[in-house]
C-alpha cells in the first residue's frame, strides 16, 4: 500500500483548472519531485497534500487513512517554504522550539536536546542563537530544514526549497537535503520548475503540464522514454522532427555526425557552434527541424574541424529516436 | 451524505466563524443599528409615525435653520480653502526644498492635534477676545461668529492637510524630474507638470477631509461662534434643548452628507491612485535655490508661530491670575472648580483614552487579522471589510445621536451601558477605526503569508502564532494604533457631548462648561494639561520607536 495516494482530484479558481483529474501515488521513504513551468498546478497539488488549500473533488489518502477533509494541522507534515517563513522575531532556536512546543508531554529539556540534534543534522549548531535576518540564503534555508524535520513529522514537503538561492548554494545543498532525506528515510514531495534539481535529487519525478500529470517514472525512465512531446521538450534538449503523420523526436547527444562518403540521414550546413564546456553544441537548418542541434563531447569536436558555414553530415540512430502523435508547438 | 457534510464542515474552524461573526455583531450594534435608529427618525413624527420627508421640508421651510446649514457651508468652504493651500505649501517646505529644521517644523505643527477643537477656540479667545492679549495691545478683531469659527477650523484641520499632503510628496518619483531636467523644463514648470498631478488625487481627498472636519466640528462653534449658528451647534440644541429628536436626526442627516460623499471619492480616487509608484522609483534629489529655500522658511516659520502663540496665549492665561488685571504669576488656575468637573474630569478623560487605547488597539488587529490572514468565509471577510471603512465617513456628533436613539430605550437589551464610561469607549472606539484599520491591515500584509500554512503544520494554534509572531512583528503599527487612539479620545468631544453623564465628565466637556461658567483661566489651563498628556504619550511613542528600530538593527547585523 502507498504511502499516499491522491485520487482524481480537481480544483479550479474560478473557470481557470488548476489540476484536472490529478492522480499521483507515493511510496513510503521515497523523495518524489513533482517537476513543471510556473502555473502547471503543482504548488496546489502541494498544498492540497498539506491541506492547506481545499479540494473541488477527488480523494487524498495518507497512511491508509481518508485525510481529504482533515485540517493541516493534523497531518502530521514538515514544510518549506521558497521564502523559509521563518519568524523573525525569534532566534534559529527559537523557530524550533516554537514547532517543538505543540506536542505534548515534552519537557524543556527534551525539546532543547531536540533542537540541538536537528541543529547539528543540519550544521547550523553554531548559529542557534542568531536571528534569521542575521543568516545567508542557505543557511535560513536550513534552519527552515530542521524546523520542519523537528517535530519528526511523517512526510515533509517541499515548496521550491532552493529557488531563492544562488547557483553554487543550491547545487550543495541539493546533496545535503537529499543526504538528510535518506538517513531519516522520511517521504518527501518536492515542488521545482528546475529540471536538474528533479533529475539529481528524485526517486521518482512527476512531470506536470496545464493542470494533468504528463508522466510519473524514475529520472532515467523521464529522461530516455519521455511519454509525450511535452516531456521530451521539457526535460533536457531535444529535436524534433516534423514527420508527415507523426513527429519523430531525438536527443542532441544521440546524433552522429558522419563523413559524406557514410550512410547519411540528413546534411545541412552548420549555422551556429556554441561552446558549453564540456559539451559543444552545434547548430544546423533541416527541412524538418528549424533549429536542429547536435552535442558533441567538446574534445571529440576539436578534431572534426567544423566551422560555420561548412557542411556536415548526420546519422539518426533509429533506436534512439522517439515519435508523438501530436505537434510539439500545442505540447510547448 | 451525512458523514460528507460533516466531512466538510469539519475543513472549516468553528472557532474562526465564531470570531468573524462575533466582530461583525459588534459592528451591527454599535454602528449599523444606532445610525439606522437615526435615519428611521428623521422620516417619522413625534409618536413615531412614518411622515416621508415632511421634516425635512420642515427644517427647509425654517429660515433660521436653514441659515445655519448656509453658515456652515461657508465656513467650512473657506476653512478648506486656507487649510490646504497653506498645508500643501507646508507639507511642500518641509519635503521639496532644502530650509533647515525640517524635523522641528514637521514636529510642531502637529500641536494642534494634541488639544481639542474647543481647546482651539479657548486659545484665540485668550489672544483675540475681550481681554485678549493681542487685543490688549490694541489689535482688534470681530473674533466671535463667523471669523472665530473659520480660524479655529483652519488651525484644527491645517495639520490633517499637512499630514495627507506629506505622505504624498514624501514618495516622490525621482526619475520624473531628472527626466524633465534633461529636457530642460524650467523648476516652477516642473512643479506645474509634475509635483501638482502627482499630488492631484491627495487635493481632492484633502479638500473633502479638511471640509468634513469643518462642517462637522462642535468644539470650535460652541465657544467662538456667538451668534452665529452652524449644524453642529444646531443638533446640540435640537436634542439636548428641545428633545426634538425628529429635527435632531434631520441635521444629524445632512452632516453626514459631506463625509458620505467624500468616503464614495475617496474610493474612488484610492482605486485610481494605485500603483503610481513603483519599486524602481529613485529617491528626488532636492536642487539648491536659495530664494525659494528663504520664502518657504518664513512661511513655515510664520505658521509655527501662530501655534505657539496660542499656546502661549493659553500658558498666559492658565499661569496668571486674572489677566490683564492682575497679571501676578500663580498656579490657582489648575485648582478646578468641581461644579464644572474639576481635576476629575482630566482623570476621566485618561481613564477613558486609556480604556479606548487598550481595548480599541486589540479590537482593531484581531479585526484586522481575521479580514486580512485567515483563508475561508470569504463572504463575511468582505463585510467586515466593508465596516470596518464606514466609521470614516460617520462624524461624531452622528454617532452620538444614533447611541442615544438607539440605545437609551428601555427596550433595548444594552440600555444598561447608557450613562456609564462603557459607552464612550465603545463610541471613541468606533469613530477612530478607520484610520487604525487601514494601519493594521498595512502592517498584516507585510508579514510573509507562509507564517499562517507553517504554523498550521506545526499545529501551532492561529490564536498562538497572532500573539507569538504577528503581533511582535508588527509592534511599530500596535503602537501607532494605540498612540492615535489615546490622543483622539483625549481632544475628542462631538460623540460625547450626547452621552456624558454629569457625574462622569471628560476634560474636552469640561473645558465648555468653564467657559460657559466664567472660568476662563481654568478652561485654559485644562487646554494645557491635555496638551502636556498628549506631548507626553507622543514622545513616549517616539522613544519607544527608536528603541525598538535599534533592536531590529541588532537583529540584523
Amino acid at each position: 500500500m502507498s504511502f499516499l495516494q491522491v485520487k482524481n482530484v480537481i480544483k479550479r479558481f474560478g473557470t481557470q483548472y488548476a489540476l484536472n483529474d490529478v492522480s499521483v501515488t507515493v511510496e513510503k521513504g521515497e523523495l518524489v519531485c513533482i517537476l513543471g513551468p510556473s502555473g502547471c498546478g503543482k504548488t496546489t497539488l502541494l498544498r492540497i497534500i498539506a491541506g492547506l488549500e481545499k479540494l473541488d473533488s477527488g480523494h487524498v489518502i495518507i497512511d491508509g487513512k481518508n485525510a481529504t477533509y482533515l485540517p493541516a494541522s493534523k497531518r502530521n507534515f514538515g514544510i518549506v517554504f521558497q521564502s523559509y517563513a521563518l519568524f523573525p522575531n525569534m532566534t534559529v532556536i527559537g523557530n524550533i522550539i516554537f514547532a517543538l512546543q505543540q506536542k505534548s508531554k515534552t519537557s524543556k529539556e527534551e525539546m532543547e536536546i531536540r533542537a540541538i540534534e536537528v541543529l547539528r543534522m543540519v550544521d547550523l549548531i553554531e548559529h542557534q542563537n542568531k536571528y534569521p535576518r542575521q543568516l545567508s540564503g542557505g543557511q535560513q534555508q536550513r534552519t527552515a530544514l530542521a524546523r520542519a524535520i523537528a517535530v519528526s513529522p511523517s512526510f515533509l514537503l517541499l515548496d521550491e526549497p532552493l529557488s531563492a538561492l544562488d547557483a553554487k548554494v543550491r547545487t550543495k545543498l541539493r546533496g545535503e537535503i537529499r543526504a538528510i532525506q535518506k538517513q531519516l528515510g522520511v517521504t518527501t514531495i518536492m515542488v521545482t520548475h528546475d529540471q536538474e534539481e528533479a533529475l539529481t535529487m528524485a526517486d521518482t519525478v512527476i512531470v506536470m503540464n496545464n493542470a494533468v500529470v504528463e508522466q510519473t517514472g524514475s529520472p532515467k525512465e523521464i529522461y530516455s522514454n519521455p511519454s509525450t512531446a511535452f516531456v521530451a521538450g521539457f526535460i533536457g534538449s531535444m529535436n524534433f522532427l516534423n514527420g508527415e503523420s507523426a513527429m519523430s523526436a531525438i536527443r542532441p547527444e544521440k546524433v552522429k555526425i558522419v563523413e559524406r562518403r557514410e550512410n547519411y540521414d540528413y546534411s545541412s550546413q552548420v549555422s551556429s557552434i556554441e561552446f558549453r564546456g564540456a559539451l559543444t553544441r552545434v547548430f544546423g537548418r533541416l527541412e524538418e527541424a528549424e533549429d536542429f542541434c547536435i552535442d558533441l563531447a567538446s574534445q571529440d569536436f576539436d578534431v572534426m574541424n567544423l566551422r560555420e558555414g561548412a557542411m556536415m553530415y548526420l546519422k539518426i540512430p533509429q533506436e534512439h529516436t522517439l515519435s508523438y502523435a501530436e505537434a510539439v508547438g500545442e505540447a510547448l | 451524505m451525512m458523514v460528507l457534510v460533516k466531512n466538510r464542515l469539519a475543513r472549516f474552524s468553528m472557532g474562526q466563524l465564531t470570531i468573524l461573526i462575533l466582530m461583525l455583531s459588534i459592528f451591527v450594534v454599535i454602528m449599523v443599528l444606532p445610525i439606522l435608529s437615526l435615519f428611521t427618525r428623521a422620516f417619522q413624527d413625534n409618536a413615531g409615525e412614518f411622515v416621508g420627508f415632511s421634516n425635512f421640508r420642515a427644517y427647509f421651510e425654517n429660515p433660521s435653520l436653514l441659515r445655519s446649514l448656509w453658515n456652515t457651508i461657508d465656513v467650512s468652504l473657506t476653512t478648506t480653502v486656507f487649510s490646504v493651500v497653506f498645508g500643501f505649501l507646508f507639507a511642500y517646505g518641509v519635503t521639496r526644498t532644502n530650509i533647515r529644521f525640517k524635523r522641528f517644523f514637521r514636529y510642531m505643527v502637529l500641536i494642534p492635534i494634541f488639544i481639542p477643537t474647543i481647546a482651539h477656540a479657548v486659545g484665540l479667545i485668550s489672544l483675540f477676545g475681550r481681554q485678549g492679549i493681542i487685543t490688549g495691545l490694541g489689535f482688534e478683531i470681530e473674533l466671535f461668529g463667523r471669523l472665530g469659527i473659520i480660524l479655529s477650523h483652519v488651525i484644527f484641520t491645517l495639520p490633517q492637510a499637512f499630514l495627507m499632503f506629506y505622505v504624498s510628496l514624501e514618495y516622490a518619483d525621482g526619475r520624473l524630474h531628472e527626466a524633465a531636467e534633461s529636457m530642460g523644463v524650467k523648476p516652477l514648470m516642473q512643479v506645474i507638470k509634475i509635483t501638482l498631478p502627482e499630488v492631484k488625487y491627495t487635493f481632492i481627498n484633502t479638500m473633502f477631509v479638511c471640509f468634513t472636519l469643518a462642517f462637522t466640528d462642535f468644539g470650535a462653534p460652541v465657544v467662538i461662534g456667538g451668534g452665529y449658528s452652524v449644524l453642529a451647534t444646531d443638533l446640540f440644541v435640537q436634542i439636548t434643548g428641545l428633545f426634538n429628536f425628529n429635527m435632531g436626526a434631520v441635521v444629524g442627516t445632512l452632516l453626514l452628507a459631506p463625509a458620505v460623499l467624500a468616503f464614495v471619492i475617496n474610493r474612488i480616487t484610492n482605486t485610481a491612485n494605485m500603483g503610481a509608484m513603483s519599486a524602481k522609483s529613485t529617491k528626488l534629489v532636492i536642487k539648491k535655490n536659495t530664494l525659494r529655500d528663504v520664502l518657504f522658511f518664513i512661511f513655515c516659520s510664520i505658521i509655527i508661530l501662530c501655534f505657539l502663540t496660542l499656546v502661549a496665549g493659553l500658558a498666559i492665561r492658565a499661569f496668571t491670575t486674572f489677566f490683564p488685571f492682575d497679571t501676578s504669576l500663580t498656579m490657582a488656575n489648575f485648582q478646578f472648580s468641581t461644579t464644572t468637573g474639576g481635576i476629575g474630569s482630566f482623570f476621566n478623560s485618561m481613564q477613558m483614552s486609556l480604556l479606548t487605547a487598550v481595548i480599541g488597539t486589540a479590537f482593531v488587529f484581531i479585526y484586522a487579522y481575521m479580514a486580512e490572514k485567515i483563508e475561508s468565509f470569504g463572504f463575511l471577510r468582505k463585510i467586515a471589510k466593508l465596516f470596518s471603512l464606514i466609521p470614516m465617513a460617520l462624524p461624531g456628533m452622528v454617532i452620538g445621536v444614533g447611541y442615544i436613539l438607539f440605545f437609551n430605550n428601555p427596550g433595548n437589551p444594552f440600555n444598561f451601558a447608557f450613562g456609564t464610561i462603557g459607552i464612550l469607549v465603545v463610541a471613541n472606539i468606533l469613530s477612530f477605526f478607520s484610520v487604525p484599520f487601514l494601519t493594521a491591515t498595512g502592517a498584516l500584509k507585510k508579514l510573509d503569508k507562509e507564517f499562517e500554512s507553517v504554523s498550521d503544520s506545526m499545529n501551532v494554534p492561529r490564536w498562538k502564532l497572532f500573539l507569538r509572531v504577528t503581533v511582535p512583528l508588527s509592534f511599530p503599527a500596535v503602537l501607532e494604533t494605540f498612540m492615535y487612539y489615546f490622543v483622539s479620545s483625549m481632544v475628542t468631544i462631538s460623540a460625547l457631548v450626547f452621552l456624558y453623564t454629569p457625574a462622569f465628565r471628560v476634560a474636552s466637556i469640561a473645558i465648555s462648561h468653564m467657559h460657559a461658567e466664567g472660568v476662563f483661566a481654568q478652561a485654559a489651563a485644562m487646554s494645557l494639561l491635555i496638551l502636556l498628556i498628549n506631548v507626553a504619550v507622543r514622545l513616549i511613542y517616539e522613544l519607544t520607536n527608536i528603541f525598538y528600530k535599534q533592536r531590529e538593527k541588532r537583529r540584523q547585523a
